[in-house]
């Protein structure tokens, strides 16, 4: 299957994809790299559902793999892998948020798959997601005060 | 009537696992279900923080014991990714024989409980007898049975065993003619095909949008499966098919696992034919450089994906597993709903629960 999901293009898909990517966001995404079947790239955390709503209407990603909640210690992050069935690609978002103000948009509204990723990540890191239908603890119990993937969490070893 | 809310779990012949599954009922129709998990965290994605790289291995066999080649797999393939290793060939089509091997395990042992779901006690005994054979040979391959410690960074521990490959082809002629056997079985109880068919219907639609993988969304008939889509190791090099079926229920998720074992021995017959001589297992370094790497594979039971960021010591910085039962049982409650109380525990059984990887 070779199709590239309606884009127009001479190149490679992956290409294509970041082409237009680029043209309706020229501020606030920078592409990392492109690799076959994988973009790598970085966005502002302002932009991120209006980017994900264009990527998942226009270029075809109606699977998230995953959103995964980082504490750089500086900042937190949260990383979506976002994957595309009919272009046959996997794009990586990285997104930077501050660490006294952890809080992002909630792509639930779009894909239903990322809800208890999101949940998860709000578990461990307490990383708050905007509109998200349900944001509440689903590992530890609901009393739990503290967020255990924290790097400043330790374990009783480090 | 009044509606309630039910709790079936965490002690409840249904889970085969600790979770629990809350259901709201009008009478005896399903309104709304909300699955709880949680009972069996274990912060691993944490734990390993704190582990050298090559540690880690047995760790993450422990994340489904059902499956644990194909999640150790996973691990060492993302850290090959992050360091990139290459690995050599022989090393991928053993890779690629052992985790057929354990796909056939893990759907057998689907097979043989969903038999104790819905009451075909003789296809349980049955299913776990020929599992066995599969433990057997795994077992020759690394010395244990079911948590395996064989994928190591770079390649694999060991070599073949001796005649490791006349037995596996004699396990898989025998096994395929117990399959037929087993479908006699199966497709030849009309209490199994009432409890199954059209039951915990999941339209693609709503597969794909709630990020449902493996054979669940298989058997919503989308044809798609990453060993082809995003291969892996030497999958692209041989030749096979999809398993899909149509019918969105709990019926077509139990036909693409029988078919998904046929095209497992199919892809075993496929490696040894082609399975060159060579060494097994690479150096790798003991470090790994300060940047980011995911890679992604088909477990039995769908999607897994695990993240991982380096930084420049020996233990990983952050690494997240995506487990596939994870986003599957978020999605459970839109296949429940509108059915009766009891087709849960045939809803739920064709899901192929495993806490493990679920909590983590």
């Amino acid at each position: 299957m070779n199709s590239t999901g309606g884009l127009e293009t001479s190149g490679s898909t992956e290409e294509a994809i970041v082409d237009a990517v680029r043209k309706t966001f020229p501020d606030g995404v920078t592409i990392g790299g492109i690799a076959p079947r994988r973009i790598f790239a970085r966005a502002d955390r302002a932009i991120i559902y209006k980017l994900c709503e264009f990527l998942k209407n226009e270029l075809k990603f109606d699977h998230v793999s995953c959103v995964t909640g980082v504490d750089r210690i500086d900042r937190f992050q949260v990383v979506y892998h976002l994957s595309s069935y009919e272009n046959r690609c996997v794009l990586e978002i990285t997104v930077d948020i501050p660490h006294d103000d952890p809080e992002i948009d909630s792509v639930t509204p779009l894909w239903g798959g990322a809800n208890w990723h999101e949940r998860e990540a709000y578990d461990m890191f307490g990383i708050r997601f905007k509109n998200h239908p349900r944001l509440e603890r689903i590992f530890l119990p609901e009393d739990t005060q503290y967020f255990p993937f924290r790097k400043d969490f330790k374990l009783g070893r480090q | 009537m009044a509606e309630m809310w039910i709790n079936m779990g965490p002690q409840h012949p249904m889970t085969h696992g600790l979770w629990n599954l809350r259901v709201k009922v009008d009478g005896e129709t399903i309104v709304d279900a909300e699955p709880v998990v949680g009972y069996l965290h274990r912060g691993w994605e944490k734990l390993v923080e704190n582990r050298m790289y090559p540690q880690i291995i047995p760790l993450s066999d422990r994340l489904c014991y059902g499956a644990s080649m194909s999640w150790s797999h996973l691990y060492c393939l993302t850290i090959e990714e992050l360091m990139g290793v290459e690995v050599p060939e022989r090393a991928e089509y053993i890779r690629v024989i052992v985790l057929e091997l354990q796909r056939i395990a893990s759907h057998l042992m689907w097979l043989a409980a969903y038999g104790t779901d819905l009451g075909l006690l003789t296809g349980f005994v049955y299913a776990m007898r020929e599992r066995e054979l599969f433990l057997d040979l795994l077992q020759s391959v690394s010395g244990a049975r079911m948590t395996y410690n064989y994928m190591r960074i770079g390649g694999v521990r060991n070599d073949l065993p001796p005649n490791f490959e006349r037995d596996c082809l004699r396990t898989l002629d025998y096994f395929e003619k117990k399959l037929d056997e087993y479908e006699q079985i199966y497709d030849g109880s009309d209490i199994f095909l009432m409890r199954t068919q059209d039951i915990g219907y999941l339209k693609p639609a709503d597969a794909i949008n709630l990020g449902v993988t493996g054979p669940t969304l298989r058997g919503s008939g989308v044809k798609i499966d990453i060993r082809e889509h995003d291969p892996y190791s030497v999958y692209d090099e041989l030749d096979w098919d999809i398993c899909t079926h149509p019918d969105c229920d709990c019926y077509a998720r139990y036909r693409v696992r029988m078919d998904e074992m046929r095209m497992s021995c199919h892809i075993i017959r496929e490696a040894f034919k082609k399975m060159p001589d060579g060494p097994v297992r690479v150096k790798v370094p003991r470090n790994a450089p300060k940047r980011t790497a995911f890679a992604r594979v088909e477990d039995p039971r769908g999607e897994g994906l695990m993240y991982v960021i380096g930084d420049g010591t020996d233990r990983p910085f952050r690494l997240k597993v995506r487990s596939p039962i994870f986003v599957t049982v978020s999605a459970v409650p839109i296949m429940l709903k509108g059915y009766k109380v009891a087709d849960v525990p045939a809803i739920m059984g064709s899901v192929d629960m495993c806490l493990g990887e679920t909590d983590r």
